[in-house]
């Protein structure tokens, strides 16, 4: 099967409390999934579900379509929003006995802590306390230890808060790797620009119901507003106004423009195609910029969240 | 199974390899042992000092009375009269006793004054007491004309020789022994659950401060995590237990050869001054009646005991530990939570010392088949001889409280651990149980 991972009509009551109510996502093989979700939606709960730390109180996930069953726990790699690592041991000893945990023999483990740790080029950290690292170090030894088994879906809760540019650029390049490399990542996140860039399908939760969900690219499609964004120089604007506001329904862009066209906003009607409003302009201006408006990720989250509530 | 050896084994490492275990193990028995000599010392330094006690005798019928002994030196000042002598005593003496002239000897008895320049210590007060208690009933024996051999002849010393029925033979420093053998092992298992309890509850918390609780628990159940905790701990607990048993036991006997005293067979800091008295006394003379004292406590049984009782006891109330620890953000909220889990081992405690004076009551029998009191009130009556009945209904209640505790605890403790933010009251508590 293609799923990697597949929850289906997953409910979580927590008292009266309502967590998730029957939901079902579908991660494909070798993807970057988002999960996506205003503050309290239910993300959370459903990755605490998929990593076996609470038990769905209906509803079943399978891992490669088998049933979730504990010892699939090795092929899986978390990092959670809330993480940290202890303080007082050393970081080359908690690596190993998180791998350990994992369920990776001592001397495999090793070996894979020597490559990640060369890759990142921190092997002098090896007998350094915890505490004595910055946060940022911290979480590069945080990121080691959710990988370092080769799982084959990593969960990413906010994988880039305490990173400075440089590093999170480095952590967002490996991630693409592992994903290269035939892992399957759900990415939870509220950096809806690193969603943008890097996934390709996403789902979106809110007030525990999942609310949309599929390829980022049909998802985009179907937000689309058949809007097209405009520039045109032309020696007398107003006239030009006029016979544009006959034909169609537009407004002026946000965009300001460097040279000094005329911006629009044109929302096509039904039937209308874009071939028909450049047959239409061509006639009448000198067409500097054509783009259509494709929805960002921002705006469908949005919009999303707004009109369900 | 594996993943919980790792657990313990990463628990036992971070307990042990912590400075302040280690400064706790290795100095303990030496601060208890230096405290021992500098007692033994200080009193031995005590003894040296020889006091002078001049008297003035007007009566002039004590200058018989008093022979010199126990560090104290009598000097007869009647010659000077008192004005003198109270000078004389001033700048050399430790004090100046005067006894006065009187016709009944009655009277003279409470009318002998005692001056010195610091208050005097009542030990020589008391043996110049005993001295002067003596030659006044001598005197009066004389006045009455009665014979002072009779009357010696018809004082009689008893030693009852206590036996129980199976031909064993109990004597007082049998019992005291037994008291302190049950007193200190009672109070070992007391201590080592606070503060091994605590040390659970800590790094329960330092686990969800340093939020590496959710890594941990998406690798193993959060029932794996408490009890490789616990048993980790519990691993602690015991070595340092051997350790001080060891350390304790060569040093305490270093001292004892050295210092010549008899044998001291706890280390326990609590020691009440007559039993120290007491112990003493008998020591000294009796060091073979002591040994075989030792040589009858029912070693076997409360080595056992000890273990059994110190892992269901440390169990019950660490995996309680535990969920507190869980339940909370920080220490400082877990006073709430913390008086009612002292409370039962505190009064244990109580009831426990006056379980040691009358071990087969039916309080000690209660506390030492409840529970949450038996670790420690059932260690101190053991070494009085338990019935079996007894020892194994309050196991088996022991075992019971125990896993019915670690399945309790274990409820709270998986909701708790990853609950950030809040300050549970018991009610939020109680709704965990069923989540």
């Amino acid at each position: 099967m293609n799923n990697v991972l597949r929850v289906e009509n997953v409910c979580k009551n927590y008292g009266s409390f309502t967590a998730l109510n029957n939901v079902s996502i579908s991660v494909p093989k070798g993807s970057i999934f988002g999960l996506l979700g205003p503050n309290g939606a239910g993300k959370t709960s459903l990755i605490r579900i998929i990593n076996q730390i609470t038990l769905p109180d209906s509803g079943t996930v399978y891992l490669d379509d088998e049933i979730l069953q504990p010892h699939h726990i090795q092929h899986i790699g978390y990092l959670p929003e809330e993480r940290g690592l202890y303080k007082s041991m050393k970081v080359g000893e908690q690596a190993l006995y998180l791998a350990q945990l994992k369920g990776m023999s001592k001397d495999e483990a090793k070996k894979k802590l020597k490559y990640w740790f060369e890759k990142f080029e921190i092997t002098h950290w090896w007998d350094k306390k915890i505490q004595e690292l910055s946060k940022g170090m911290a979480q590069k030894v945080q990121f080691i230890v959710t990988v370092m088994h080769s799982p084959k879906l990593l969960i990413f809760d906010e994988p880039f808060s305490g990173f400075d540019p440089i590093n999170a650029n480095l952590i967002k390049d490996e991630i693409l790797n592992l994903r290269n490399e035939g892992a399957s990542i759900i990415f939870s996140t509220h950096r809806m620009e690193s969603v943008e860039e890097m996934c390709d399908y996403i789902a979106l939760i809110n007030k525990s119901n999942k609310i949309l969900d599929g390829k980022l690219k049909d998802i985009k499609q179907q937000f689309k507003t058949n809007q097209f964004e405009v520039g045109l120089l032309s020696a007398n604007k107003e006239m030009l106004l006029n016979q544009i506001n006959e034909q169609f329904s537009v407004e002026n862009s946000k965009t300001t423009s460097f040279n000094d066209d005329l911006r629009l906003l044109f929302s096509l009607k039904n039937g209308e195609t874009s071939k028909d409003l450049i047959e239409f302009l061509n006639n009448k201006a000198q067409i500097t910029h054509f783009t259509e408006v494709i929805p960002s990720v921002n705006d469908i989250f949005l919009k999303s969240v707004a009109s369900n509530s | 199974m594996d993943k919980l050896k790792l657990i313990i084994k990463r628990e036992f490492l971070a307990k042990v390899k912590n400075k302040s275990f280690i400064v706790m193990t290795v100095l303990s028995p030496l601060m208890v042992v230096a405290l021992f000599s500098l007692i033994i010392f200080l009193n031995e330094k005590n003894a040296e000092e020889i006091r002078t006690i001049a008297f003035v005798d007007e009566s002039q019928q004590f200058a018989d009375a008093f022979e010199d002994s126990d560090g104290v030196k009598y000097i007869n000042l009647t010659s000077l009269g008192i004005v003198e002598a109270r000078e004389k005593t001033k700048e050399f003496y430790y004090g100046l006793l005067v006894i006065p002239k009187s016709d009944s000897l009655s009277e003279l008895s409470n009318n002998i004054t005692f001056f010195s320049n610091d208050t005097p210590s009542l030990t020589v007060l008391s043996s110049v007491e005993s001295k002067l208690e003596n030659k006044i009933r001598n005197l009066k024996i004389a006045q009455l004309q009665i014979d002072v051999d009779k009357i010696k002849s018809i004082e009689t010393k008893v030693t009852i020789d206590a036996e129980n029925f199976s031909g064993e033979k109990s004597s007082k420093i049998g019992s005291v022994l037994r008291m302190f053998a049950g007193g200190g092992f009672g109070y070992l298992i007391f201590m080592f659950i606070i503060i091994y309890g605590t040390s659970v509850m800590r790094s329960v918390i330092e686990e969800k401060t340093s939020r590496i609780i959710e890594v941990i628990i998406s690798s193993v159940k959060p029932f794996q995590l408490m009890m490789g905790k616990i048993i980790g701990n519990a691993m602690a607990g015991i070595l340092q237990f051997i350790i001080w048993m060891v350390i304790g036991g060569i040093l305490l006997f270093a001292i004892t050869l050295y210092f010549g005293v008899g044998d001291v067979s706890s280390s326990s800091a609590q020691m009440a001054p007559e039993m120290v008295q007491q112990m003493q006394n008998s020591g000294n003379n009796d060091l073979q009646l002591v040994l075989l004292e030792i040589k009858n406590l029912p070693i076997l049984t409360m080595f056992f005991s000890f273990i059994i009782y110190f892992l269901g006891g440390y169990l019950i109330y660490s995996s309680i530990y535990a969920a507190i620890g869980a339940a909370v953000d920080s220490e400082t909220d877990t006073q709430q939570f913390m008086m009612p889990v002292l409370m039962p081992l505190v009064i244990a405690i109580y009831v426990g010392f006056s379980v040691i004076e009358n071990p087969h009551g039916p309080i000690a029998l209660a506390f030492s088949l409840f529970p949450l009191t038996s670790p420690i009130v059932m260690l101190m009556r053991i070494p009085f001889g338990v019935p079996w009945w007894q020892l194994i209904t309050s196991i088996f209640l022991l075992i019971i409280t125990f896993i019915g505790m670690v399945w309790f605890a274990a409820k709270i403790y998986r909701v708790g651990i990853l609950m950030y933010g809040k300050k549970p009251s018991y009610k939020e508590i109680y709704k965990w149980l069923k989540y």
